[in-house]
Formats: structure tokens, sequence, C-alpha cells
């Protein structure tokens, strides 16, 4: 669609095609877009900012300058901080260093259980009115079924969504890859798919009889995206998300012990990777997050058994999903949903679309640059990720939060 | 390691085997190298067989233990790795409990790296010392069927027993209870049983594995009694292999659990003692080829 966009303050006052027919206004700053996308600002539904407690890693201003430089402009931040984010006092910390310190939007999510350690209820009530968008327990999963399901009446009674790492702990066990024949070779302890497929039927039954709303953030399987499609067919209140290297990479990344593709879930096999960019293509899949887990090289420069998981992401995300729009397996506004609009929706985020009244948070786009991703270039306080000459198309040139240049152009 | 390196390796020892036995000597000495061996997990035979063969060539041999080392100071592995490196051995034996340390160690120093057995990944001088007492006994590894019985999902043993095996020739069938085999262990040539009466039908060579002892007690298998009576190695099981078939086990051994005391002792069946032995010369070969312009590759 050709057309033009106004804004005014915070906020996008005017957008459609043909707007400025009579050109622009002239008291306004007129960035002509000739060429280019614009397009909402993503929203990361899932990053670990580290901040507090492990600051030398990550804090929201660097992860911030990634995200814009990314073209992201909302976070949502995973509570596995240090403290835990379960309670009101952790909450209105992290809203107030994002308002200090951060370039886009940080909004927090919060344990379901304190401490995350899976045993007692967090305050979902009150950490939702101290505004909490969604709960989870980051990466582990609630592993008591009982507790599952009283967390999940308790976020139906007060319509909250519960957000789930799909694997469950009893199946992976101290596994730090996926488990097959590579797995054997390299001599590491492994993680079953099957680990992933049981905790995610398992809480579809469960957000299903409690008639509650669930969300599995990175979903790495076939298995997984089977089940997900099977409950979404009978109607329970599901959504998924994955994240770049899932639909990018498997594990024939971690050859060689290579500690930098230690993620969790672990990366899949061919099949699994297939199944998953399948799945974002055909709308199992209606987000895709970053999950970026910003680890210190010393972390990583560790025996593969003594590694932290994670990878660095956020500015990944852009680029690895829009090769989706340059194979002609998915239209640009259909990928754009899955980072705009699409998460949103789920998690209530404000903006990811273009129209009056929504935030002014916009990203100009240059889908054909060509160039090239290089861990060592990330804006990111860390640059644990395994990419280091992995060609790439489409950039975000330019980002906006509520109307103020955070990325890119002249001022 | 190609085959050609591998009966390389196996050919040297197979003399310094005979010179050892002869007069405790090797061939000839390289006086002057230096040894560390660092051992951060707990090793009897492997580590007491490094420090032996380095001592016969003339090397000088500084032993490592994890007790000793500044790991327990807070010591990352790479910092000790590089303090180590800072005082110039040729060589660095590492046995540690995580898979792909010597991998690790190996690009951050700038001497010769053995693995010495690292976590459930590899113990290649364990697979050429099996492979030299297997060919000292039958005179060939070709053709062979060669069972290996036991733990095969945290063993290092087995995999390098499995690889090495395959390239010259062998057959080898891999036997376990399913909670102890590894997944995909077929594509790597083995074939797998889960009953050692079929597993063992015809056998050459029967390798026993150890079973640890966090495994035994419900985890993996229900009792030490219950594994022995199904995978356990007494004369009764042993009759479906060959009339002259052979027992090995890297050690050390759980008498009663995996390997019935008597045939252990068998001296005209067991070789496990002749492995104790003809792991000194398998290290002085590797040793010898590693600090010396011919060596044909390290091994691992």
């Amino acid at each position: 669609m050709q057309g033009g966009l106004l804004t005014e303050g915070k906020k996008i006052i005017d957008v459609g095609p043909g707007l400025f027919a009579e050109g622009p206004p002239e008291d306004a700053v007129h960035i002509d877009c000739a060429g280019l996308v614009l397009a909402p600002g993503l929203i990361d539904t899932r990053a670990h900012l580290r901040e507090p407690g492990a600051e030398h890693q990550e804090t929201l201003f660097t992860a911030s300058r990634a995200a814009a430089a990314g073209g992201i402009t909302s976070i949502l931040c995973t509570p596995d901080t240090d403290p835990v984010i379960d309670g009101v006092a952790e909450v209105e910390f992290i809203s107030r260093r994002a308002r200090e310190t951060s370039l886009v939007k940080v909004y927090a999510t919060a344990a379901i259980t304190v401490g995350g350690q899976g045993r007692q209820l967090s305050e979902m009530g009150l950490l939702a009115e101290s505004g909490v968008l969604a709960f989870t327990d980051a990466n582990r999963a609630v592993e008591n079924a009982g507790l599952m399901f009283r967390a999940l009446k308790y976020a139906r009674s007060l319509d909250l969504l519960l957000v789930q790492h799909p694997e469950h702990p009893s199946l992976t066990d101290n596994g730090t890859m996926n488990a097959g024949p590579l797995a054997t070779r390299l001599g590491l302890p492994s993680r079953p798919p099957i680990a992933e497929t049981i905790l995610v039927e398992r809480d579809l039954r469960l957000a299903e009889a409690a008639g509650a709303r669930i969300h599995f953030p990175i979903l790495s399987t076939q298995g997984a995206v089977e089940a997900v499609l099977a409950a979404k067919e009978r109607g329970v209140s599901v959504t998924a998300g994955t994240a770049p290297h899932y639909f990018s990479l498997t594990e024939i990344e971690v050859e060689g012990w290579r500690t930098f593709a230690k993620v969790s879930p672990p990366l899949r096999v061919e099949a699994d990777r297939a199944a998953i960019a399948d799945a974002v293509v055909n709308g199992v899949i209606d987000v895709i997050a970053s999950d970026h887990s910003p680890h210190h090289e010393d972390s990583k420069r560790q025996p593969f058994e003594q590694a932290a998981f994670g990878m660095a992401a956020l500015e990944t995300v852009l680029p690895l999903a829009l090769e989706f729009v340059h194979s002609g397996r998915m239209s640009l506004l259909e990928l754009l949903r899955r980072v705009t609009s699409g998460p949103a929706t789920i998690f209530g985020v404000p903006g990811g679309r273009l129209a009056a009244g929504e935030p002014a948070d916009l990203v100009l786009l240059d889908l054909d640059l060509a160039w090239v991703l290089d861990a060592k270039e990330f804006r990111s306080k860390s640059q644990n990720a395994p990419y280091t000459a992995y060609p790439v198309r489409g950039k975000a040139i330019r980002t906006v939060v509520d109307g103020r240049p955070v990325f890119g152009g002249e001022t | 390691m190609s085959r050609t390196e591998i009966v390389q390796y196996i050919d040297r020892a197979d003399l310094i085997a005979d010179r050892l036995a002869r007069e405790n000597q090797p061939p000839g000495t390289l006086p002057g190298h230096l040894l560390i061996s660092l051992f951060f997990e707990n090793s009897t035979r492997t580590r007491a067989s490094f420090q032996i063969a380095g001592q016969r060539l003339g090397f000088n041999v500084v032993d490592m233990s994890l007790a000793t080392s500044s790991t327990g100071k807070g010591e990352t592995l790479l910092d000790t790795a590089m303090t180590l490196n800072a005082m110039r051995p040729d060589v660095l034996v590492v046995r540690h409990a995580m898979s792909g340390v010597p991998h690790l160690l190996s690009h951050q120093v700038n001497c010769a790296v053995i693995n010495a057995g690292d976590g459930n990944h590899e113990h290649p001088t364990q697979a050429l010392t099996d492979a030299l007492t297997i060919r000292r006994r039958k005179g060939t590894l070709e053709g062979l069927t060669v069972a290996i019985c036991g733990d095969i999902m945290h063993s290092r043993v087995a995999r390098s027993n499995i690889r090495l095996l395959t390239i010259m020739g062998s057959t080898v069938r891999v036997v376990a209870p399913a909670t102890l085999m590894p997944a995909g262990i077929e594509t790597f040539g083995a074939e797998p049983f889960e009953s050692m009466a079929e597993g063992l039908e015809g056998a050459d060579v029967v390798m026993m594995l150890r079973l640890q002892l966090e495994r035994m007690h419900g985890s993996h298998v229900p009792s030490t009694r219950e594994y022995f009576r199904f995978f356990g190695l007494d004369s009764d099981k042993l009759h479906a292999a060959k009339d002259d078939a052979v027992i090995m086990h890297p050690g050390p051994i759980n008498r009663g659990v995996e390997l019935d005391s008597v045939l252990a002792d068998d001296i005209g069946r067991s070789l496990i003692l002749e492995q104790v032995a003809h792991g000194v010369a398998v290290r002085i070969a590797v040793l010898e080829a590693l600090v010396q312009d011919s060596a044909p590759g390290a091994p691992g």
C-alpha cells in the first residue's frame, strides 16, 4: 500500500492512501519513505533482560539499544531476574528503570509461582493491577500439574494470560541438547522431544478444563505443533510462539560443543525445524519472539554441560523472520502479524497497528538490503549467538517510539 | 583416525608391548619432554598408565589432580588450562567428567592435548588398548564379532570402541537394558540387543562395561541383583558366545554386578589384566607419536 502517516506527540493521528496528496503539512517533519516499508514497531513478547541482578550481561538500556536496532519498539521481559519478578515492588522497579533508561517500551511479566519455584502461587491479581501483562516461570515450566491447574483456574477468573515453557522438567532431567544420534556421539546428556509434547498436551488439557487462556512462547517440536493445532481445532484458548532459531537452525549447530547454540528448548532436527516453519506460515504459531537470552562470554566459554542456555537475539528476529517473505512462503502483511498485531492482541500490548489513535511506535524497513549477521556487531551487552557470517536480507533502518526516533535517521 | 593411523598405532604398541614384557623398557626414550596429566575426575589405571608411559619414555611427568588444582578455588577451567600452558608442557593429558573438555582446551593451549576420557564422549586410548589386546589374542580384528554389554548410554569406552572396531572391520553389537541404550546407536554401525542370550550368540569377544553406582538403584535399573540376573556375565550366559570367546572389561570391575568373579579371574578367558598391561604400551606409542614429527595425528 502506498500512502502517508502523520504523527503528533506520542500518537498516530492519521494514516491512509493519498493522505498527503496535496503534500505533507508544512509544519511537520517530513520523512520520505519511498522504496521502503513503514510498519508498526515489533512487539517482542519474550526477552530475558537480566536487570536487576545480572547487569554485567545486559541492562534495560543496552537491551533497548539492541531492540531499537532490530525494529522492536516494545518488549515483554521475563521475570527470571535476581530478585525474581514476583511482587509489585519488582514490577515497579522495572517500570521505573524502563522509564529512566530504556529507548523502547518495556513491560514486565511476572512469575506464576513465588520465586519461580513452582510451589506457591504469586499474587497474580495485585501484579496485574501493577501493570503485568502475563505470567510465566520463564525457562522452567510449572511441574506440578495440580498447581498448574489451580493457576489456570485462578488466572481465568481474572482473565490473565499464563505463559508456559514447553518442556516437562522431569523429562528434560539434566539434558543439554536434543536427544538423538548427535547427542549420543557428542556424549551429552539430552532432552527428548517428548518432554515438550507431554507438557504441551498436559497444559492444553488443563487449560481446556479450566476454561483458561494459555500461551506457549517457544515451541521447538513437531509434536507440540500438532498438539496445539488439535487443541485450536477443538476450541481451546491457546496461542503459541516460537523464536527464529527454531525455524532457522537445527541441532547440527552444537557440533563441536558450540555452546553459543545451546538453548532451551534445544535446537532440534530438520523435521522439527520444518514443522515449526510450517506452523509460522499457516498460523498455528501466532507469534515470533526473540527469547533474547544474553550471557557474558564467561558463562558460555565452558564445557557444554556447564554453559548457560540461550542466545542474544533482539537484532536477529526481523532479518530471520523476513526470510519467509523473501522465499515467497508468506506475504509481508501476514509475517508482520506474527510480530506486531498478533502479539499485541494476545498480550494486550498497546500498539502493533498503523491506525489513528495508536501509539506512534514505528519501524521503517528496507526489505531488500542484503547484509551479514555477525554476533560481534550486536548492540546488546552480550554477543552470544551462533551467527558469524550468516547472510540475511532486510533491515530496520529507522525506529520510532512514541513519535521519538530511537534508531537510525539523522534526527 | 583413519584405519591406516589406527594400524600404525597398534603395530607400534604391539612392538612396545613385547619389549616391555621382556625388559620393562620401551624401544627408545625421548627425554626432556614435559607431560602434565590433568585429571578432573578420579582414575586409577588410565592416570597411572599415562604416568608410567611418560616415565618409561624419560619424560618429566607432573601429575595434577582436581584435589590439588585451583579449580576448587573458583578458577575457571580455561584459566587453569592457560596457566598450565604458560609452563610450556609438550603434552597435556586431560580427563574430565564433561564431554568436549579436551576439545575446548585444545583451542586454548599450544601443546598436544590427549583425551584421557571426557564425559560420555570418548576414551580413545582405551579403545586402542582394547584393539591391541584383541589383536594379540585373536590375531586380527577383521571379521570378529564383539559384543559390548552394559551401560552403553553413559560409556565413553563403548563409543570409542564402536568407532574403532567398526573401522577395523569387526562386527559390533551392543547389549543393554533399554534404559541404558543411547538414542540412535545403530547409526554408529553397532547392532543393538536387549537380551544377553541374543547379543552374545556366536561372539568372539565379550566386553563388559562398568555399571556406575548412581545408576544402579532405581533410576535406570531396579537393583544390582536384578541387573546381574539379566545383564551380568556369568558362565551360563557366556555359553551363547563362541567356545573360545574372551572376556574384557575396562575396569574397575563391580564383581557380581556386571561380571561374575569366577569369570573375571579365569586366566584362560579373561583379558582384563592384559588390557591394563597393554594400556601402558599404547600410551607410550601415542606419546612418542605426538612429540615426534612423524605424528600420525592426535587420537580423539
